[in-house]
């Protein structure tokens, strides 16, 4: 009956229906040839979702081959829910960072909520449990209205879903540049714990297993949102806030509990989350893994809504819904379980022989194809790249540097710009303490949990200096990958790996997919160099309104492991008297920095280059440092540069600084962003172990009480005295300053 | 001394309850699943913070209806210590254990950070350990925790001596800088900051210990009387 919405076969192929489906002439050649006849609507949906850049990677998989990741604590990379990484005892740590820009910027709150929701499902289907939440984003210039309701939309999504599940947000960055302003980025990570007895795989092995659908019912929410992100964002996308799905964290967190209780059971088979593309995704990922099939008869999934079509069951993405598969007699056991939790756990099909997804609806097959064309034939393309023409440019405007007259009134300024601003109306409104675990909040370097019951910890950032990136691909790869690794090191952890979410523009254009070629080349290096491999991640591309591409922003999550409680370190000062010590040369370069930001309103010129060797040299001597029980606090250079993090360091505490610069090059010293620097503190009766084991780091002054940051030259002029009190309170309310004005 | 802490689909802070209780105030504690219906052998019951059934309706409106809400309600009545934290606090107040209601947090937004608390009574049995007049540093982390009653309700909690908690900054709007409250017999509390995430110094605090201990040495002096 619902035959008679949709066009047939014969209908699909004359009008070409498939195009508004996001499939190419050419790929409906392909799935015809496949099939060895025309495709029915439905199951034209079932390969348009799954061919989609969301779920095929078809434009990048290419680049992503370049990525390293193995090493010997890998025990699970790309391909799964989620990647995971040995941490010893038995134990190993989960992660994985996902995008949801298109949803977020039609509709912020539930776009962004759901994105949470979905990557806490990539954790725990691999039977971990999420302990921690971080996320990376980016809007347009806070003054716009628009932008304002998005960000505030969108930091009020990630509470509340987060919130309510009860797992902490304990980090992320935001960002605000004039190219995200009709296109977000809300990109979202999750970290769980897992033992390495309770790892579980999505497959459907066993014939004749059946397969259960678990969580909430099906409805006509998010259909298509797998094509829906994988195109450009327009006028028209407004019509698109259906395919923005509305999440039920309450539901998600009765899910969580039951489906861990469910991974522990000996007769669970396999469990994988219905995310991009839903029921489709999930069975046809789940039967080609395992190199079987599935047969679904879809009059037992559970609806929300009235007579809905094969068509969008499968192409629906409700949220909070797995499936699994489990021994054959052991069904009810599961019914039984889930029920407990006030969950439905419903059979809805069977693994069958031979390696194909069949639909049946109402007693008739409504789909019958192969499982690998879904999941693992699509196209793969490797788009024309062409150097832009604003890169020569760049590249050409070395020797860039701004005026500056007054270097306190630069200073103050600084404070104020959003990006270095402090975070705090946003992380105040996460709630980064439940689990109990949080030892290091929102605000630092990077954050940390303990592991309870052991004497070790985890620290995570996300970092993402696209600005960089979007002035050389390349290098700014690698500095994203250095700064995530920085972060970590500075909290006292041995980098361990990285989870990538990478946002750019519309790969079928040459510059755009240069852009991403270049910028992958570059994080490939780093994560080769410091030994992180990339565990996993998202792609999301197609990040453009009619007035542009977004900045190439390839988001580094990236997790550490401290060995022991003690080595914990924080990035504010800890004691008057101590020695502060500075690690690493300024270079002149303030091209994509944010005093060029500041100062011209925009970026230009060539971005700064590092030297791996250099920056895995010391990270190495700071966390050995570190261990060595020398440092007593620990801060990275980056946004802003030097000033900036001597402020933050005071920033919280009742201490100041007093330090004397002896680089003839004064705006250098305090405002370029070279990288691999570092400003660390050092008790005094410390100071003769820490220098044997950083030589290179050298004594500029010491942690006052008095509440000052007193900068002077080798003559003794002073060069910044400023209290930290108005400078700290400029810091602390830019955000709301901006959100508060009418402007 | 054995503790409860009531497990409400949507808790989520029923794990800090739990630990705070096992592994810093060292005392016997159990989870209770929201549908059994008995208390019996608990000497003192912990409602934890959370969003329990998602608090769709009003916070803690649904969770009243569960049936070890009636275990709670005659533990409260034979005087045993009854500690509501957060959504327990708004699951106490909805079951009418304590007088008045949650709003919205004045800004609208979620709040979570440390604060600083003034003990204002610290005659009571969770508060005994307190110094007179002591100001706390324990973190909150609500939505809805804007506390209201009417004239007459805060004039008696007054006379009482039912406020035991107020805020040194009032950050949601709450009536006269209100953070927790007693009920008249005084076995009741209920209060939105969360001394079970301040039993560690590690974390940031380890102010919320108190709390904890002066449960058990009021239960400790009761038992030693009474046996």
């Amino acid at each position: 009956m619902q035959l008679l919405h949709e066009p047939s076969p014969s209908m699909i192929k004359q009008e070409k229906v498939y195009k508004e489906m996001g499939v190419s002439d050419q790929e409906f050649q392909m799935i015809e040839d496949i099939l060895g006849r025309l495709p029915n609507y439905t199951e034209l949906g079932l390969f348009s979702v799954m061919w989609s850049e969301h779920c095929s990677y078809k434009n990048s998989k290419v680049l992503l081959k370049k990525f390293p990741t193995t090493g010997e604590k890998v025990l699970q990379g790309p391909g799964e829910g989620a990647g995971i990484i040995d941490i010893g005892d038995d134990q190993a740590v989960v992660f994985k960072i996902e995008s949801h820009n298109h949803p977020s910027a039609i509709e912020p709150y539930e776009g962004a909520a759901t994105g949470v929701g979905g990557i806490i499902r990539d954790v725990f289907s691999m039977g971990a449990r999420p302990v921690a939440l971080l996320n990376s984003l980016r809007f347009g210039e806070l003054k716009n209205p628009r932008v304002k309701y998005i960000f505030e939309g969108v930091v009020a999504g990630i509470a509340g879903y987060g919130n309510c599940i009860g797992i902490p947000t304990v980090g992320g960055e935001v960002q605000f540049d004039s190219c995200y302003e009709g296109n977000p980025l809300v990109n979202a990570m999750c970290v769980g714990l897992i033992d390495h007895k309770d790892i579980q795989k999505g497959q459907a092995k066993g014939v004749g297993n059946p397969v259960l659908y678990v969580g909430a019912s099906t409805g006509r929410d998010g259909i298509h949102g797998a094509t829906f992100a994988s195109e450009e964002l327009s006028d028209e996308s407004e019509a698109k806030r259906p395919a923005v799905q509305v999440g039920d964290p309450f539901m998600e967190k009765l899910l969580v509990e039951a489906c861990l209780e469910a991974t522990k059971h000996p007769k669970l088979v396999g469990i994988q989350d219905m995310g991009a593309a839903g029921l489709t995704s999930s069975s046809a990922e789940m039967a080609s893994k395992a190199g079987s099939g599935i047969e679904m008869n879809l009059d037992e999934v559970p609806q929300r809504e009235k007579a809905m079509t094969p068509y969008e069951m499968m192409l629906s993405e409700s949220q909070e819904r797995m499936l699994l598969v489990v021994e054959r007699g052991s069904e009810q056991e599961f019914i039984d379980l889930f029920e407990k939790w006030g969950l439905k756990a419903k059979e809805v099909g069977r693994v069958t022989e031979g390696h194909r997804l069949k639909l049946v609806h109402q007693g008739e097959t409504v789909a019958d194809v192969p499982v690998d064309a879904l999941a693992e034939e699509a196209p793969v393309y490797h788009q024309p790249s062409k150097e832009p023409a604003y890169f020569q440019q760049f590249q050409q405007q070395a020797g860039y540097r701004p005026e500056v007259s007054d270097y306190g009134k630069t200073f103050k300024d600084l404070l104020q710009q959003l990006t270095i601003a402090s975070k705090e109306w946003v992380y105040e409104q996460y709630d980064y303490m439940v689990r109990t675990s949080t030892v290091v909040a929102p605000g630092s370097d990077a954050a940390v949990i303990r592991i309870r019951d052991t004497e070790k910890a985890l620290a995570m950032t996300t970092d993402c200096n696209s600005r960089y990136i979007y002035l050389d691909p390349y290098e700014g790869g690698k500095l994203a990958v250095a700064e995530a690794a920085r972060n970590l090191v500075c909290s006292g952890a041995e980098p361990l790996g990285v989870t990538d979410c990478l946002n750019y523009g519309n790969p079928e254009k040459p510059e755009i997919f240069w852009q991403l070629e270049r910028s992958t080349d570059g994080l490939s290096e780093a994560c080769d160099v410091l030994a992180t491999p990339v565990i996993g991640g998202n792609v999301s591309l197609y990040n453009e309104t009619a007035k542009g591409a977004i900045y190439p922003t390839p988001v580094i999550g990236m997790v550490g492991l401290i060995h022991k409680l003690e080595h914990i370190t924080k990035q504010s000062m800890k004691e008057a008297g101590d020695v502060i010590y500075l690690l690493g040369e300024a270079k002149p370069e303030f091209s994509g920095s944010e005093l060029q930001k500041l100062t011209e309103g925009t970026i230009f010129g060539p971005s700064p280059a590092i030297d791996l060797e250099v920056e895995k040299l010391r990270q190495s001597q700071v966390l050995q440092a570190i261990q060595a029980g020398t440092i007593q606090s620990a801060h990275d250079l980056s946004e802003g540069g030097f000033l900036i993090a001597l402020a933050e360091k005071a920033f919280g505490t009742s201490l100041g600084a007093e330090v004397t610069i002896d680089d003839s090059d004064v705006l250098a010293a305090f405002f370029s962003e070279s990288p691999s620097r570092y400003i660390l503190t050092v008790k005094k009766n410390q100071q003769e172990q820490f220098e044997n084991l950083i030589p290179e780091a050298k004594a500029i002054g010491t942690v006052t009480d008095t509440a000052t940051i007193k900068v002077t030259d080798k003559q003794g002029h002073t060069l910044i005295n400023e209290r930290v009190q108005p400078l700290e309170d400029a810091w602390r309310g830019a955000i709301s300053c901006y959100l508060k004005s009418k402007d | 001394m054995k503790f409860a802490v009531i497990v409400f689909p949507g808790s989520n802070c029923d794990l800090d309850m739990y630990h705070a209780i096992q592994d810093e105030l060292e005392e016997e504690v159990s989870y209770v699943w929201h549908d059994e219906t008995s208390l019996e052998g608990f000497d003192a019951i912990l409602l934890p913070g959370g969003f329990s059934y998602g608090d769709y309706l009003r916070s803690g409106a649904i969770a009243k209806f569960s049936p070890i809400m009636k275990a709670v309600k005659e533990a409260a009545n034979v005087g045993k210590p009854i500690l509501g934290v957060c959504n327990g606090f708004q699951v106490l107040l909805e079951a009418g254990l304590l007088p008045g209601a949650m709003r919205r947090n004045e800004k609208l937004t979620f709040i979570c950070k440390q604060v600083g608390l003034k003990v204002k009574n610290q005659k009571t049995m969770f508060t005994n350990s307190y110094g007179e007049g002591e100001t706390i540093t324990i973190p909150v982390a609500h939505g809805d925790g804007n506390y209201y009653c009417d004239e007459q309700t805060l004039d008696r909690l007054k006379k009482n001596n039912q406020v035991v908690f107020t805020y040194s900054e009032n950050i949601n709007g709450s009536i006269e800088d209100i953070a927790g409250i007693t009920n008249e017999q005084g076995n009741v509390l209920g209060m939105m900051p969360h001394p079970e995430r301040a039993v560690d110094i590690l974390l940031g605090s380890a102010d919320g210990l108190k709390l904890f201990q002066s449960i058990v040495k009021h239960w400790r002096k009761q038992h030693a009387i009474t046996t």
